[in-house]
């Protein structure tokens, strides 16, 4: 068990480190000047230059990089070139919009997508399970942004029920914090449980199939037991790694549906950064993402270690 | 129950009215496309710093009106010496800053010499450029001297780029604005919205509205939905012209179509085989079918331009017939240049729809007198990297959107690559006077040596198409210098 866990979390550190090369390589090839940007197309190249070495833009590659890296060790993500404010206090104002949309949407459609999995799981090939998978075909084919856009009209221009799209901020009070954050959360779940009730739905066919349920059944176990004790447990593993997945996209993948209701999430951020050429703000935000998302998949394979006996053992 | 309930609703309609008929709405939520990058207009070129701050927050010694016009701003008046080198401007009294402290001629100089230094962050340092020497007389009265005459130095005092700022604030008016306007900044919800609020102490003509937020909807589909959910009340620049339609039939909202100081032309390398040629520009420039491009790129709205000026100025000539639309006339000077067979180039498109739309359309109109051009789409940022600064390119569509700005065809390593000494010399002249009819004059040979010889494809203004709640009143119909300009704004219920 520890050598397991010894072995993912030295594979994660490594990640880690070839990830932080790659960003900083990308965007130094990326054309496109900082400096230029902020200051238009009426600045002289003499003017550009000067604001160039005050951000330390004139200084060599790997002394940038190491002084970069080096600061993120110590959790300094540095200034943002153009808000000329620490990139941890613009991370931390998206964050506390991002991460509750991320965690509303993955417990709406886990609590959708699950339930709905093991119902169509339970009857295959009958109505219900037709039914369900249809549904769902439909939830994965139809883009999250139109999805969004059918949300807004429907609820926002027609009943009046909640903003078209902004965010309060949580000063506002919480309800309407969350009511900002309602449409979008569930235009990004629908899509996301349409394909975890798939997952789920076929990890549960698989294991039914398998010799130790019907041992299971046979030995007289009530059908609900051996499908909630039994099968359940071990259709988890898919299940999982594609919730770890999700997770992650929907922290940072939710550019569009960020765009759509104009909330201001990291994905945001991270596309603002980019047009502007706030390069050390994409830098240190894809790095803390790229962070959180190695930090996801090790509690899922954790959590494999957990739900799966075997994985233990192999140490 | 029942009658208790009749009651109650009458009694509610009955105070609802009551309300409305006593004051009018205060607080507008104004839609932006591009948030700013951050609020300080001395020191950053973004035009969404400008449509926030200016007259709202900031001010300067002038201020240009809706319609282009200069005004006196925080000077009361000003005189100008005999040989037009000196500005003696007196200046407004009992004015302070949003933090409380006062306004007088030390911050008028201090706010110059900071925009003049050797590191200057302001992107507009050329505004500067002729002044001398600025003297504060006594606390209300400043005077500037210029190195040499220059006609436009009132006009330039009006940019977003010449406010007056205090010593004391200057170093932080990226995140925390304090200016002399009627508004003063409240708070920036990062990505989201920047909110006004309605400023005691202001010196001048009190404001209707009490709060004003800027807020940013960067997606052209999410816009319609905002206005039409009236969560936004204005949007001054609406992203989306296909969906006008919609709000022109809503009698709750009324679009109002103005011009901006936006110059769209097809940029040619002057500098770069074949474009060195005069002939190879006359061909672009007649296979261009203005009409065609202002309708595809504009929907019909913007104005043909023929050289780089403003119809709306008063400087401006109709030179639109120097190369009207003649595909025959285009291929016959190709052939003439030696191009006959036709030849390839690119067409660098940045990322705006006029960019976009027309670049498209220019491309087939090319392709029917023979020229095939490639078209590489590009973000800002590549743009300005490798169009604007390496003059890496061949074609490229852009808006030059700064007001009265002909001057940058006189401009060394410019990105057109164009170099006419005949149109230096007028450029020299006009900076040197101040004589409105000789300015005129200038103004209008400049105009006509950039049209002769083709340095660019002229293609239209572009228009500022605005959509607003009926209601509102006081918001600009044109676009002189980037701005929401608040303070003649009000609710009319």
């Amino acid at each position: 068990m520890t050598a397991y866990l010894l072995k993912r979390v030295a594979i994660a550190f490594a990640t880690l480190v070839l990830a932080s090369i790659v960003v900083f390589a990308v965007l130094e090839i990326l054309p496109g000047d900082p400096a230029r940007l902020m200051l238009g197309m009426n600045a002289t190249a003499e003017q550009v230059e000067q604001v160039r070495t005050q951000m330390g833009l004139n200084d060599p590659l790997l002394l940038r990089y190491f002084h970069w890296v080096g600061n993120l060790v110590l959790l300094d993500f540095g200034r943002s070139y153009t808000y000329s404010v620490p990139v941890i206090d613009l991370v931390r104002e998206r964050v506390a919009v991002s991460l509750p949309l991320a965690l509303i949407a993955l417990a709406l459609s886990t609590l959708i997508a699950i339930p709905v999995g093991l119902h169509a799981a339970s009857r295959q090939g009958r109505f219900g399970d037709t039914v369900s998978m249809g549904v769902s075909q439909i939830g994965v084919a139809i883009p999250n942004f139109w999805f969004a856009l059918l949300l807004i009209y429907l609820f926002a221009v027609w009943l009046k029920w909640v903003p078209a799209g902004g965010f309060p901020g949580w000063s506002a009070g919480i309800w309407q914090a969350l009511k900002a954050l309602i449409l979008p959360a569930v235009a990004l779940a629908l899509p996301q449980a349409a394909i975890l009730a798939r997952v789920t739905r076929q990890a549960m066919i698989e294991v039914l199939s398998e010799d130790y349920i019907r041992t299971a059944r046979a030995k007289g176990m009530p059908y609900r037991a051996v499908l909630w004790r039994h099968a359940l447990r071990n259709a988890m593993i898919p299940v999982l790694t594609i919730l770890g997945l999700q997770f992650a996209f929907l922290l940072a993948g939710t550019i569009i549906i960020e765009n759509v209701f104009y909330l201001p999430g990291l994905g945001r951020l991270i596309f603002q950064a980019i047009t502007q050429r706030d390069l050390i703000v994409v830098e240190s935000v894809v790095m803390l993402l790229v962070a959180t998302v190695i930090l996801v998949n090790l509690v899922v394979d954790f959590s494999y270690a957990m739900i799966d006996p075997r994985l233990r053992g192999r140490s | 129950m029942r009658l208790w309930k009749t009651v109650l609703a009458a009694t509610a309609v009955a105070l609802g009215c009551g309300t409305t008929a006593l004051a009018a709405r205060t607080d507008l939520v104004l839609g932006m496309v591009l948030e700013p990058p951050h609020l300080d207009p001395t020191a950053g070129a973004a035009a969404a710093i400008r449509e926030v701050t200016y007259a709202n927050i900031f001010e300067g010694l002038t201020r240009i009106g809706p319609n282009g016009e200069v005004l006196p701003d925080l000077a009361e008046s000003w005189t100008i010496s005999e040989d037009g080198k000196v500005y003696t401007f007196k200046l407004h009294t009992g004015v302070k800053f949003h933090d409380g402290t006062d306004f007088d001629a030390s911050d008028v100089k201090f706010s110059l010499d900071r925009a003049r230094a050797e590191n200057s962050q302001n992107a507009q340092k050329q505004l500067f450029a002729a002044i001398d020497t600025v003297d504060v007389i006594d606390p209300a009265t400043v005077k500037v001297t210029l190195k040499q005459p220059q006609g436009s130095f009132l006009y330039n005092m009006g940019w977003g780029d010449a406010v007056i700022v205090a010593p004391e604030s200057a170093e932080t008016n990226k995140e925390k604005p304090i200016g002399t306007g009627p508004f003063k900044f409240q708070n920036w919800a990062k990505g989201s919205s920047v909110t006004l609020v309605k400023s005691d102490n202001y010196w001048g003509a009190p404001v209707s509205l009490d709060k004003a937020e800027f807020r940013f909807i960067p997606d052209a589909s999410a816009a319609v939905p905002a206005m039409l959910s009236g969560d936004v009340q204005a949007f001054p620049n609406m992203p989306t012209s296909d969906s006008l339609s919609q709000f022109q039939s809503d009698p709750r909202f009324k679009v109002v179509v103005g011009s901006t100081e936006g110059e769209t032309i097809l940029a040619m390398n002057n500098g770069k085989p074949p474009f060195d040629q005069i002939k190879v520009r006359q061909a672009i420039s007649y296979a261009l079918d203005r009409k065609a491009i202002i309708d595809g790129a504009s929907e019909g709205l913007g104005q043909p331009i023929g050289s780089h000026m403003s119809p709306s100025s008063k400087d401006y000539v109709d030179l639109t017939g120097t190369y009207p639309h003649d595909a025959a006339k285009a291929k016959e000077l190709l052939k003439e240049a030696g191009l006959e067979g036709g030849t390839k180039v690119t067409l660098k498109l940045p990322p705006p729809p006029y960019a976009r739309l027309g670049g498209e359309i220019i491309a087939s109109q090319l392709r029917d007198v023979g020229i095939e051009a490639e078209i590489i789409p590009v973000e800002w940022a590549q743009w300005l990297d490798q169009v604007f600064t390496k003059k890496d390119y061949d074609l490229t569509i852009v808006s030059h959107v700064e007001p009265n700005d002909i001057g940058i065809y006189a401009r060394k390593d410019y990105y057109f690559n164009y170099q006419n000494p005949e149109f230096n010399k007028v450029i020299e002249e006009l900076d040197l006077t101040a004589d409105e009819g000789k300015r005129k004059e200038l103004l209008g040979k400049a105009q006509k040596i950039l049209a002769d010889g083709a340095v660019v494809g002229f293609l239209f203004e572009l228009p500022k198409v605005g959509v607003w709640d009926a209601k509102i009143e006081g918001l600009w119909q044109n676009q002189p210098v980037p701005a929401n300009d608040l303070t003649r704004v009000k609710w009319n219920d």
